[in-house]
């Protein structure tokens, strides 16, 4: 608790600082990543993270010490040139993006590590804090660090509002970007070198590994909760600067924990529960969305043929056994019953005894069913020239999803026809 | 045997097993799916240590196995049921599983002898320092050596016994499955391979640099030969060539071995982009000037 509120009085100066340069940080990649996501850059964006570890090793071999003027130049020239070298390898040669990008990434890393060892055992005192590149560690931001990386943030995040109306034209409709002129070749380098550089400063805070949660993660989860791209990019923007702060508290209070992985876990939490809870697009309300119109189907099912068994008689109010409703039409024994006691619940079905009876709203509604089934199965056969005994399926999916202004728009169509191809009546109220 | 011929013949074991699923995972475009897997399994390796206190047990071959395939799952689920885009799918899903599992060292930093750094990149450095005497008429062997031997062997067999399957499932799955193979199941027979061969190979050259072994022997070959057999072969003599090379390169400049062996494996990529008979640009090159 003592460690809350030292944190987050923010009377530590250096609490101060190093919270305030991972915010700038964390609000620039979410930022520059949600254009990221949107043009399906993902991996490209772990590719660059991964690449600029051996920039890093070269520029602290130029300089003899971590100078950040010399490290982000030298890191951003082998981020820059990883890209390069994924587009060659991809456009020249028979590989694949996804292996270019994998080959690209394993290979720069390779390098950067093997000139991290070759630094490490050369015994320069220097390096001490070079690994903090490889998972991030933000209480080791020097002063002069986190100036010069909330400068570069500030200006990304200028960047990304002053040319927001293009980047959003070239994520959603590239052909037609450049069909009225826009210079899409040049936005793209410039979206590149932004991706590059937001690794580049990012990387301090959560290491080259994770580097790629950091841009994409954040614009995941505010694509479950939005389809507004300024919306999306405050969700993101919120989601990325929560969870770096939250990272921030940990590696304050703990030490010993990096803070990257802990910023990572923080999103990629607050993604899952997007994922699942979303209330537009998340898996559980798609699976209960799934069961509602499961059960719909198997209500209007039952609806259907008991008004299909009145039809008969010209009766429809008569009471109807379970057992005759499953001779007319096949229902599981429970599924049959759950379904009649949940159309009694609604008001269309009664029971009596161990029989079931139509309501009026329950007639009219298994009656629009019918209507509907009928006038599709004409329309098939007179616009569609299927045969009559190959459209009963497509009717008997349809039926369900019609909506009353389709329904009158074939009722016009079709000329309130008096029978469907198999010489049935369709009823009309 | 000299410690040094012990750290050669385990990376090329490792380079080995790599090289045969590598081929694979480039036909069937999985190639970042390797990528993934490889940095999903650490939760699993930190969990199986903790539970079985070593880190050279067939519990932890089963439960990192296990999250290997769980990460495959996982980014198809995201995909289909959330309706992820799939570069995302498999961006979001093994940061995560990887920023779980260096949490999980962090925390049990006393209990569990792993080095944050060297999850990355290994260090062969230390394989011969830890043997086991399998035969008493036997010198003492080291264990990464017996473990990777055994995954070789597991892999061949595999590989000798469905090969056919494997092969017509990567390059045309809807043929596959109309003649009734079951191209899901041989899927994950392939992640499971792959993630047997990451966690075991974990310790002597780590979860990035493994990947570097999955794809460039595998891509070098793929541009010299247009014949699988043929690829496969080339890829795992790319692969122990580059091990006994990389060692070397290691040796001189005193720097990572995996790291090295990596880049001999890049080394050997570039030289086939520029050179190769098949599909070199050279060769491109004076295709056009001859039209």
């Amino acid at each position: 608790m003592e460690n809350v509120i030292d944190f987050f009085s923010f009377s530590d100066p250096n609490v101060r600082y190093v919270t305030l340069g991972i915010i700038f940080i964390m609000a620039c990649a979410a930022m520059v990543g949600t254009f990221t996501f949107l043009t399906k850059k993902s991996l490209l964006g772990d590719a660059i993270a991964h690449a600029v570890l051996p920039g890093i090793c070269v520029g602290f071999m130029l300089a003899g010490t971590k100078n950040p003027f010399v490290l982000i130049p030298a890191a951003f020239a082998f981020g820059w040139l990883s890209l390069l070298c994924i587009d060659f390898i991809t456009n020249k040669s028979r590989i694949k993006e996804d292996t270019a990008i994998g080959l690209v990434l394993s290979l720069f890393f390779a390098i950067g590590i093997f000139l991290l060892t070759i630094i490490q055992k050369n015994g320069n005192a220097n390096q001490s804090g070079l690994d903090h590149f490889l998972f991030g560690k933000a209480a080791a931001l020097v002063m002069g660090d986190i100036i010069a990386f909330s400068i570069v943030a500030l200006l990304l995040m200028l960047l990304t509002l002053l040319f927001f109306k293009e980047f959003t034209l070239i994520s959603f409709d590239k052909n037609f970007a450049i069909s009225s002129g826009v210079p899409v070749r040049a936005l793209e380098i410039l979206q590149t070198g932004m991706i590059v550089l937001t690794v580049v400063i990012g990387i301090q805070a959560v290491g080259v590994v994770l580097m790629a949660a950091v841009l994409i993660t954040p614009a995941a989860v505010a694509r479950y909760w939005t389809d507004n791209i300024k919306t999306m990019l405050a969700i993101a923007l919120l989601t990325g600067v929560f969870s770096g702060i939250a990272g921030a508290y940990l590696s304050y209070s703990a030490p010993n924990m990096p803070t990257g992985p802990w910023i990572v876990i923080f999103i990629s939490t607050l993604a899952l529960l997007s994922f699942f809870l979303s209330p537009k697009k998340g898996i559980i309300n798609k699976i209960l969305k799934q069961k509602r119109y499961k059960r719909q189907i198997q209500d209007e099912n039952v609806l259907k043929t008991l008004y299909q068994l009145g039809e008969k008689t010209n009766q429809f109010f008569l009471s109807q056994q379970e057992a005759s409703i499953s001779d007319k039409r096949f229902f599981a024994k429970n599924i049959l019953s759950n379904s009649l006691h949940r159309l009694m619940r609604n008001g269309f079905v009664t029971k009596q005894k161990n029989a079931w009876q139509l309501t009026d709203a329950g007639k009219l509604r298994g009656q629009r069913l019918v209507k509907i089934h009928r006038l599709w199965e004409l329309y098939l056969t007179t616009y569609a020239n299927i045969a009559p005994d190959h459209v009963h399926e497509d009717a008997d999916t349809i039926e369900h999803f019609l909506t009353p202004e389709l329904e009158a728009a074939l009722e016009q169509q079709l000329n309130f026809p008096e029978k469907d191809p198999h010489q049935t009546i369709i009823p009309y109220q | 045997m000299a410690t040094d011929i012990w750290i050669i013949l385990t990376a090329s074991l490792v380079s080995t097993c790599c090289a045969i699923l590598g081929c694979y995972l480039i036909l069937r475009r999985m190639a970042m799916i390797g990528d993934a897997i490889s940095h999903a399994v650490l939760p699993g390796i930190v969990l199986a240590f903790l539970f079985t206190g070593s880190r050279d047990s067939v519990t932890m071959l089963i439960g990192a196995g296990a999250v290997g395939i769980f990460t495959t799952f996982l980014i198809e689920f995201f995909n289909k049921q959330a309706k992820l885009q799939a570069d995302a799918a498999i961006g979001v899903t093994f940061t995560w599983l990887f920023a779980i599992g260096v949490v999980l060292i962090s925390v049990f930093a006393e209990q569990v002898d792993l080095d944050q750094d060297c999850v990355l990149y290994g260090e062969l450095a230390y394989v011969p320092l830890d043997t086991i005497q399998i035969f008493s008429f036997t010198n003492e062997i080291p264990k990464a050596s017996v473990v990777m031997f055994v995954i070789l062997l597991s892999i061949l067999l595999v590989v000798r016994l469905f090969g056919k399957q494997l092969l017509i499932t990567s390059f045309d799955p809807a043929y596959a499955s109309s003649i009734g193979i079951a191209t899901t199941l041989w899927h994950y027979v392939l992640m499971s391979m792959v993630s047997a061969t990451t966690v075991a190979s974990f310790e002597a050259v780590g979860a990035i640099l493994v990947v570097a072994l999955l794809i460039v022997p595998a891509a070098t070959a793929y541009l010299l030969t247009d014949d699988f057999r043929v690829m496969m072969k080339l890829s795992i003599a790319l692969g122990i060539f580059a091990s006994v090379l990389g060692y070397y390169l290691a040796y001189w400049l005193d720097g990572s071995i995996a790291a090295a062996i990596a880049i001999v494996c890049g080394i050997f990529f570039s030289i086939a982009l520029v050179f190769s008979p098949a599909h070199g640009l050279v060769k491109k090159h004076k295709k056009i000037i001859m039209h």
